[in-house]
């Protein structure tokens, strides 16, 4: 669908809530704000609950009789599993310090995306279902009854939240909307309320290892073509290896890279530096058509899910018998890895603890999930010089980097970044102060919502972010936001074009090819986006 | 009208209390039994909301990392933001139990044309908030000379310092007049910021209400109305020596002030006000972020269904061997389609 203007769209933007209270106000589902209901087809694949078709749009949901009682029953039962919700059901105190907080809030105006409000609407079927102060007092304590309008409501606003975890930065208890966003999730896909934007990468994740669907000898011929392209700006092919047993490491991307532009850029950066190693150095890196996609779907579906996707990184690790594990560029992939692998689908001691076969660094901080950031291992390259850059093919780029939610906020992941990029680039500049960091905002589309259908919302959400990058266009003439997230590369780049024409995204390691000089290559004439390069215009 | 049910009902306890032990005389029921009542009420609700807590599993390690994180050794790391060790996880909490280190951070957001998103630093409810929870602590400590005979020095200290601008007689206690201000501005913020007054329920307004009307008892007690100050030790030393007496004349509002405490203690355990004891608890800031390292064991961790390779092989085989791509077992040995497994 069509949205508003930019400036248009700014202007209806107001933080004054209706006079009405909330409770009283119900969820009116407004067409570009939701994505499409998950696919029967695809839920039956992964045997989610309650496969059907319906539409959020109608009236009936075509619930299971007992709904109610499955989402209690699911309720309870999540509260004794997860310390972290049964506090974040109980402390709040609604001081309000996460009201503002969150890129939906600040972009739509709409209430209930403060996180306060988000998270109340779960909290007020707590205590109107499950605590006694609640079943007694009844709305005087903030309770009240689960209806199909407050399940639509749930469902709504639940689908509208990125699980990019801004406002526990600023919550003096650390509750977290994204744990309760998550669990708010897994209780709506008890009743087979799932979107298709996640329902189906999930099946495909699940079934041919990426969530795009694409099958081995497609993703092989994804790959082969990005080497088409390098052989043609540098005029060396690099040789990848697919599900090669023996190899040292198994390199595991988010499938984006492979398949959605600017991301496919970073692909080939990767590509080149595994060349360039392999040359130099002998590394042996091999990719898996298997275990192809890093992008956990399954965590924003249910913990369940994310731990039968996750597994395969592992199985596919011990069957092809590498020594440790490399990860892409990718937010949520790491997140999981970060906070949740080991946990699920350890002890992988089946491979080594992480040692850099060319710098000898041991990689303490990943000793037991055996995987290694992408970025930190090259940082780790360029830190013991290991690598040769011609910053100059990347001079015509005035950067900013944009950190991602997850890598900030669900590992603390910022010098390593801002270390490769200083490394390939001259002009670089921050966004203001605030915007940054462990208080990055979202790019709009993470967390499945990364939709069609769902422009608005995405639009509304990513004005936060676009806006910062705004303030470094306007100051120093930036025109590349570079990130190291496979949802940001695709959300910002529609993003950041609505609210700032002429600024586009990269992932590091487009940079790093841009700039990393390979044995015995021809003199290039463009970058890996096929532009001209700087100072070869006039040979033309 | 939440606001206003809330202050309906701290009205009425005020009228519970004054009727009771002022005009139907049941002294010993507001001085002994309630109280009594309400501190254990308050602290078995206490116990076994903590206890209840404590009893939910935390299988994963969702550490909100504000800060850089162990990483390779020539990256300096954030210990007291994104703590690897224990220490480090003592500080962070250490932070952000007495100095509320992350509200601290609170900004406040104004859009302008432009378009432009301002962000701006915003301490005020910072600052209120750690004012009205220090001065709470000062007077709950301050009261401690009620309770114990003779009076340690510590609590003795407390008094005059806190009395130490000696204006007026009996001298006007600083956190008298601290707390109010810090409480008039919580109030007030809830009342008159738009977004905060529409999160606001009845469980916010009443707790307020209840402990601005404490202090104003208090107060009411200390410089307007006379109480008497020996009978009132005399009663509160019996109630912590368990031989329970109750003076005459202590008057009336001195029931009210020990009513609408009690009514505070009881209240505790059920609502928000256990923030208090979940501030501890929080997963997201008392664990440390250290699960790419060290590992880390779920509880309730169960298998799950996945699907093999095997089972992948056997969908896509025929397609792999054309496209070159390395296979376990050959084409022509294909037998049974292995099964996912449990």
């Amino acid at each position: 669908m069509a949205i508003q203007k930019p400036d248009v769209l700014f202007k209806g933007i107001s933080h004054r809530p209706p006079q009405k209270d909330w409770m009283d106000v119900p969820a009116q589902i407004k067409p570009g704000r939701y994505c499409y209901a998950g696919d029967p087809e695809a839920l039956e694949y992964v045997g989610l609950p309650n496969p059907r078709k319906w539409n959020p749009l109608d009236d009936d949901w075509k619930l299971p009789e007992n709904w109610q009682e499955i989402v209690i029953g699911g309720l309870k039962e999540r509260l004794e599993k997860f310390r972290s919700f049964k506090i974040f059901m109980d402390v709040c105190v609604r001081c309000g310090a996460c009201a503002d907080k969150c890129h939906f809030f600040i972009g739509s105006g709409d209430p209930k995306n403060m996180p306060v409000l988000r998270a109340e609407l779960l909290r007020s079927i707590y205590r109107g279902e499950i605590t006694k102060a609640g079943k007694i007092l009844g709305r005087f304590a903030g309770g009240r009854k689960l209806t199909e309008e407050v399940l639509k409501e749930i469902w709504y606003y639940y689908y509208q939240c990125t699980e990019c975890r801004r406002c526990s930065v600023f919550c003096p208890y650390g509750i977290d909307q994204a744990e309760i966003t998550i669990i708010g999730r897994e209780l709506l896909n008890l009743l087979g309320l799932n979107i298709d934007w996640i329902a189906k990468p999930v099946a495909n994740c699940y079934r041919t290892g990426n969530h795009l669907g694409i099958q081995p000898h497609a993703f092989k011929d994804m790959i082969d073509f990005f080497c088409d392209d390098i052989e043609e700006i540098c005029g060396i092919r690099p040789e990848p290896t697919f599900n090669k047993v023996g190899a040292d490491i198994l390199f595991v991307t988010p499938s984006g890279d492979v398949f959605a532009d600017p991301g496919t850029y970073t692909c080939m950066g990767y590509l080149m530096l595994f060349h360039y190693l392999k040359e130099e150095y002998g590394l042996d890196v091999t990719w898996s058509t298997y275990a192809s996609e890093g992008g956990n779907f399954g965590f924003f579906t249910s913990h369940e899910m994310m731990k039968r996707l996750n597994a395969k990184m592992y199985m596919e690790a011990k069957r092809l018998g590498v020594k440790w594990i490399l990860g892409g560029e990718c937010g949520h992939m790491w997140r999981v890895i970060h906070q949740y692998m080991d946990t699920m689908n350890g002890p992988a001691d089946f491979l080594d603890v992480p040692v850099s076969p060319i710098t000898g660094t041991r990689f303490d901080s990943a000793a037991t999930t055996k995987m290694v950031h992408i970025v930190e291992f090259t940082a780790d390259l360029i830190k013991n010089g290991k690598l040769k850059f011609d910053k100059s093919r990347n001079a015509a780029i005035k950067a900013t980097f944009h950190d991602s939610c997850n890598t900030s906020r669900g590992m603390g992941f910022f010098e390593e970044p801002r270390y490769v990029l200083k490394s390939v680039l001259d002009n670089i500049y921050e966004m203001p102060e605030g915007t940054t960091k462990e208080q990055t905002f979202c790019c709009g589309g993470g967390s499945g919502l990364n939709a069609g259908e769902n422009d608005e919302i995405r639009m509304m959400g990513g004005l936060p972010r676009a806006n910062a990058v705004k303030y470094v266009h306007d100051k120093h003439g930036v025109n590349m936001l570079s990130c190291i997230c496979a949802i940001d590369r695709a959300t910002l780049t529609q993003s950041v074009n609505y609210w700032v024409p002429g600024v586009e995204v990269c992932g590091l390691h487009e940079l790093v090819g841009n700039a990393l000089i390979l044995p015995g290559e021809q003199e290039r004439e463009t970058d890996l986006r096929g532009e001209t390069l700087p100072g070869k215009e006039e040979e033309e | 009208m939440k606001a206003i049910y809330s202050l309906f009902l701290v009205f009425a306890l005020v009228l519970v209390a004054m009727f009771g032990a002022g005009a139907l005389g049941m002294e010993y029921l507001f001085g002994v039994l309630i109280p009594y009542l309400a501190v254990l009420v308050f602290v078995v609700g206490f116990v076994l909301r903590v206890v209840g807590w404590g009893k939910s599993a935390v299988p994963f390690r969702i550490t909100t990392t504000c800060g850089q994180g162990r990483s390779l050794p020539w990256i300096k790391q954030d210990k007291l933001e994104n703590p690897s060790t224990t220490g480090g996880v003592l500080g962070r909490m250490f932070f952000e139990v007495f100095l509320f280190r992350s509200l601290f951070r609170n900004t406040k957001v104004e859009l302008h044309d432009g378009p432009r998103v301002a962000y701006s630093s915003s301490k005020w409810l910072w600052l209120f908030a750690i004012l009205f929870h220090y001065t709470f602590l000062v007077i709950f400590l301050r009261h401690m000379r009620f309770f114990t005979e003779p009076v340690p020095f510590p609590f003795e200290m407390m008094d005059r310092l806190d009395s130490m601008l000696q204006i007026g007689a009996p001298a006007l206690y600083l956190s008298s007049v601290i707390i109010l201000v810090a409480l008039g501005y919580l109030l007030l913020r809830r009342l008159f910021v738009p977004s905060v007054r529409y999160i606001s329920q009845p469980a916010d307004y009443f707790p307020l209400y209840l402990i601005i009307s404490v202090v104003i008892s208090g107060i009411m007690m200390r410089y307007f109305v006379k109480t008497d100050i020996m009978a009132v030790k005399e009663l509160t030393m019996g109630l912590v020596t368990f031989r329970p007496v109750v003076p005459e004349g202590i008057g009336t509002v001195f029931y009210v002030h020990l009513f609408l405490v009690s009514s505070l203690l009881i209240y505790f355990p059920m609502s928000k006000l256990m923030h208090m004891g979940g501030v501890f608890l929080s997963p997201t800031r008392n664990m440390t972020a250290n699960s790419r390292e060290v590992r880390h064991v779920n509880p309730w961790n169960y298998p799950v269904k996945v699907h093999t390779y095997e089972a992948y092989e056997d969908e896509f085989r025929e397609k792999m061997v054309e496209a070159g791509l390395p296979v376990v077992k050959p084409l022509d040995e294909t037998s049974e389609p292995a099964e996912n497994k449990e």
